[in-house]
């Protein structure tokens, strides 16, 4: 059987990894707020953020 | 005063047309085989998913919920990160001809007729609730437009509502149907999605950075002043107590990504190439992260600016721009939302269509006796009609479900029924690609235990909620049973209605599959197609497939369905491809074998799904049933072969590495004999010139008595020179024969070379005299000892030197013997000032038999063994053993020996 490409697995680590960084628990870390923006918004925006470029780098690297 | 009812109309009319333009241009493009779907265009036709929710919905979502309105979006992020499964439903779909998810789900459980109408029901009652959203939300933001310019939306005493729902319809059916060839792919269509989802992104952009920073002083600004106020600052903190919903609305919209039917045409349907898949995991979620970076701060906003006005907060995205007498912003607004409902109403009337047409007409039609009368007829133009009327239908149930309770919802609410209810499939979808014991049955339990339970706690509490129905099951639960209770059922209580729906649902669903289908047994179609579904990446076609069906078709009978239903053009230039790829010129001369079955069978499902294609084709074709038992058999025996053949590859590369392997050892055999021949004939041509003229001379004193001593005795020296040449010969031979195997003997000591080099200059210093050769040495008094054998050593030096003495001229010859050390090397040069040698000769001397001179010319002076001896002795020692010469300057040999490591 072909094995599942390495990006592929990369890119379904990555999604494993944004449930719970996403999900409470953890939600409920961020209390108070930064430059006057609220933590929790800055929080959802930065982690997600970081999933697409992390997404967007393992997609689009060419692959050796 | 811009705003007038006409002026709306009409720029809505004209952006309506541009879109429509887009989608011509792409069919066109299509057409011509330049298709203009890219990666990027993929990606952003997914943003499909962004619809008037999105544009005006999530704003009033924020407006009480805070952050929740994340989660819709969060959950589409995190799904399409598993691109395994996403690419696997697209291989499936690509090579089953897979039209709608109805008929994936159908396929995939033996092309179920029951099957793929069940899931059309659920998916159209499902997504009714989602239609009325947009049509609601055109509604609220065509009124706020109105009322701004003081005119009312009744036109002829119709509502807007509906004037609205008439458009969408019209302008989906001329968007979806206007090809006559019934086939799955729409790329005008994709291509016009995209365009409207930069149009939508823009427009909301822009409201988003008036908003924030044109009314307000930016984004700090405006979070600090709402953390002012108690309402709002509750707003903008995470909410820990609702740590659940949060969990089941991101499961609901990450199911909702590929699940939802119109979701499920663009990914999955409308996919051209799965490289696509790539792009769309990253670009689609930065759209919506940029979609909905303002929704909060335009919330805000609105709560902030009016203040206690009772405004409805689904129309923040319009009114705000309004308020600040920004006309032109707002209309942009507006166009955004047309935009963002009129991409999700198209998409989503042309999948549901499709599976209308395909699912539930088709299969009674099929029956019916009208069909049975037209024998012959083209259907193809029947199923776009079917699909048009679909249509209207359709978007006809989206106006009934606003009108029966549109009204107690916001936006987001009545979503979230739909995503509830298409969430139903995942069980099939899921088991049915990664699980081949998933039944029919078990699809069907779970499905409908799934559907029913959705019905009875989400969607009919929708309506009572509206007063449409009573609302007794809801408050006093059903029959007056308080466990009954829609939305606290079997008392469940203190979750919202979603998670309530979700979590009762899903058990009952997965309950239900998993439990049937471990209790009942696949028939023999169910277990090949469970087999081609979980194993795509593995099934091999050509050769299973051929062995899957057996019986008996005739050719015309074939082509008349195919012509029916496809059209005849249609028809005739699939045949033609598919006869060329089978290498066959004409057509009519393909055999009707299980292979051009299997071909026919897949054109009809592009056009009316899997389940009525195999019906309509075993209505013309007498198939042997091949019972369970034989089917598994087959599977089971491509799997053996192919596991036979892959190991068969194995050996057969380990066999082609082996065979080379040899192939070299031959030719470096041949190489070592060819020049063991060469050695003997050169050795044998060396023996024979000597023993040539010993036989002469001797066959001369032996004839003729007669001969006077003086030429008797010089005959006699010759004699004894060549017998002697002749022995230093052969023992020179046999030497290197010991050399070259190994078989030498070596007494290795402490050897002083500076005294070896003076004691060989002793010994030969009567043949320089001789020759009137000066000899000359440069030598320490004690010399560099190494560890060697001496008597090699000496042999080697003789031969040096003898060498250099046979080539220098007489009288003026000159050779110099210089002993020094280089590094950890002693170096022991012999230099002459003779004729010299050239580059090449420089390598060749080294060659066995051959000497130094002209041969052919001049009397051999030498064996021609003697520098080869002295190369292999001095190589024994770890040394090397070369010569430094140009034509006409005398050479230089040159050897090293090394020191002894303890020395240095």
């Amino acid at each position: 059987m072909k094995r599942a490409s390495p990006t592929r697995q990369r890119l379904a680590a990555l999604g494993l990894l944004g449930v719970p960084l996403l999900t409470y628990p953890l939600l409920s870390l961020p209390g108070g707020s930064l430059w006057g923006i609220p933590a929790g918004y800055l929080y959802l925006f930065g982690v997600w953020a970081g999933l697409i470029g992390l997404a967007a780098w393992v997609a689009e690297r060419r692959s050796k | 005063m811009v705003l007038s009812g006409w002026f709306i109309a009409l720029l809505s009319v004209a952006y309506l047309g541009l879109l429509f333009a887009v989608a011509r241009f792409g069919d066109a493009r299509a057409d011509a085989g330049k298709s203009i779907i890219s990666a990027n265009v993929y990606a952003l036709s997914l943003a499909v998913y962004c619809t008037s929710w999105t544009f005006y919905g999530s704003v009033g979502r924020a407006t009480s919920g805070g952050l929740s309105f994340l989660t819709i979006y969060l959950g589409p992020t995190l799904m399409l990160l598993f691109v395994g499964v996403i690419i696997k439903m697209i291989r499936i779909s690509k090579a089953q001809r897979i039209t709608s998810i109805a008929d994936f789900i159908a396929s995939r459980y033996g092309k179920s007729q029951l099957l793929a109408g069940m899931v059309t029901i659920i998916a159209v009652i499902g997504v009714v609730p989602y239609i009325a959203l947009q049509l609601k939300a055109m509604a609220a933001s065509v009124d706020v437009l109105l009322e701004h310019s003081g005119r009312s939306g009744v036109w002829l005493g119709l509502d807007s509502t509906f004037l609205i729902a008439v458009i969408l319809a019209l302008f989906s059916i001329l968007f979806g149907t206007r090809h006559l060839d019934a086939t799955e792919r729409h790329e005008g269509m994709v291509a016009a999605v995209a365009f409207e989802s930069v149009v939508k992104l823009i427009a909301f952009m822009a409201v988003g950075l008036f908003v924030t920073y044109g009314m307000f002083g930016g984004l700090g600004d405006l979070f600090q002043r709402a953390a002012a106020t108690a309402d709002l600052g509750r707003l903008l903190q995470l909410d820990s107590s609702r740590a659940g919903t949060w969990t089941a609305l991101i499961v609901l919209s990450g199911l909702a990504i590929v699940f939802l039917p119109r979701q499920f045409q663009i990914v999955v349907v409308e996919n051209v190439d799965e490289s696509h898949v790539k792009r769309a995991v990253w670009l689609f979620p930065l759209y919506l992260l940029l979609i909905n970076i303002f929704v909060l701060p335009l919330a805000l906003g609105g709560l902030l600016h009016f203040d206690g006005q009772g405004m409805n907060s689904d129309t923040f995205v319009l009114t705000l721009p309004l308020a600040r007498g920004a006309e032109s912003l707002a209309l942009l607004a507006f166009i955004g939302g047309l935009s963002a409902a009129t991409g999700m109403v198209i998409v989503e009337t042309i999948a549901l269509s499709t599976m209308v047409c395909n699912d539930l007409v088709m299969p009674w039609l099929l029956r019916s006796a009208w069909l049975q009368a037209r024998h012959h007829q083209d259907l193809s133009g029947v199923l776009i009609g079917i699909r048009r009327v679909a249509i209207a239908l359709i978007v006809l149930l989206g106006y009934i479900y606003f009108r029966a309770a549109g009204e107690a919802y916001a936006l987001v609410g009545i979503g979230l029924i739909s995503f509830a209810a298409v969430a139903q499939f995942a069980p099939a979808m899921f088991g049915g690609m990664y699980w081949k014991q998933g039944t029919r049955a078990g699809a069907v339990a779970g499905l409908s235990a799934g559907f029913v339970v959705w019905l009875y706690t989400l969607l009919l509490p929708s309506f009572a909620k509206s007063g449409w129905i009573s609302s007794g099951f809801v408050e006093q639960g059903l029959f007056g049973i308080p466990w009954l209770k829609a939305q606290v059922l079997f008392g469940l209580g203190g979750m919202d209605e979603i998670s309530h729906c979700l979590w009762w649902s899903m058990l009952a669903n997965i309950g239900c599959y998993i439990l049937v289908s471990l209790s009942s047994r696949p028939d023999a179609v169910e277990a090949s197609q469970a087999e081609r579904f979980v194993d795509v990446f593995r099934f091999d076609r050509r050769s299973a497939e051929a062995r899957l069906w057996r019986g008996k078709a005739s050719l015309g009978a074939l082509v008349r369905l195919l012509e029916r239903f496809l059209g005849a053009g249609r028809a005739q230039q699939q045949l033609a491809l598919y006869a060329r790829s089978r290498g066959v010129g004409d057509w009519h001369q393909l055999p009707v074998d299980a292979e051009f079955v299997h071909f026919a069978e897949a054109e009809l499902a592009g056009a009316i799904g899997s389940a009525s294609a195999r019906v309509m084709v075993a209505s013309v074709a007498e198939e042997e049933d091949l019972g369970l038992d034989e089917v598994l058999d087959i599977l089971d025996e491509a799997t053996q072969v192919r596991a036979y053949s892959r190991e068969l590859e194995t050996k057969q590369q380990a066999l082609e590495a082996a065979t080379s392997e040899l192939r070299e050892a031959n030719e470096r055999l041949r190489e070592v004999d060819r020049m063991k021949d060469d050695f003997i004939s050169t050795v044998t041509h060396e023996l024979r010139t000597p023993l040539t003229s010993i036989r002469a001379l001797s066959e001369m004193l032996h004839e003729d008595p007669r001969i006077d001593l003086t030429n008797r005795r010089r005959f006699l020296g010759i004699i004894v020179n060549e017998t002697e040449r002749l022995t230093r010969l052969i023992n020179q031979i046999l030497d290197m024969a010991k050399l070259e195997s190994g078989q030498a003997e070596w007494t290795t000591g402490d050897v002083d070379i500076g005294a070896i080099a003076r004691e060989t200059m002793g010994s030969l210093e009567q043949l320089f005299c001789e020759k009137g050769v000066a000899l000359e040495g440069d030598i320490p008094p004690t010399g560099p000892v190494v560890l060697a054998d001496s008597d090699r050593l000496t042999q080697v030096l003789i031969n040096l030197l003898s060498n250099a003495v046979k080539f220098v001229p007489a009288q003026t010859g000159r050779v110099h013997v210089r002993v020094g050390v280089d590094g950890n090397m002693v170096r022991v040069e012999v230099s002459d000032n003779g004729p010299g040698l050239t580059a090449e000769e420089c390598d060749l001397i080294f060659e066995k038999f051959r000497q130094g001179g002209n041969t052919l010319t001049d009397k051999p002076q030498g064996t021609g063994l003697g520098l080869p001896i002295s190369r292999q002795i001095i190589e024994y020692f770890g040394g090397k053993l070369w010569v430094e010469s140009h034509p006409g300057e005398g050479a230089n040999f040159i050897f090293t020996v090394p020191l002894p490591a303890s020395e240095e």
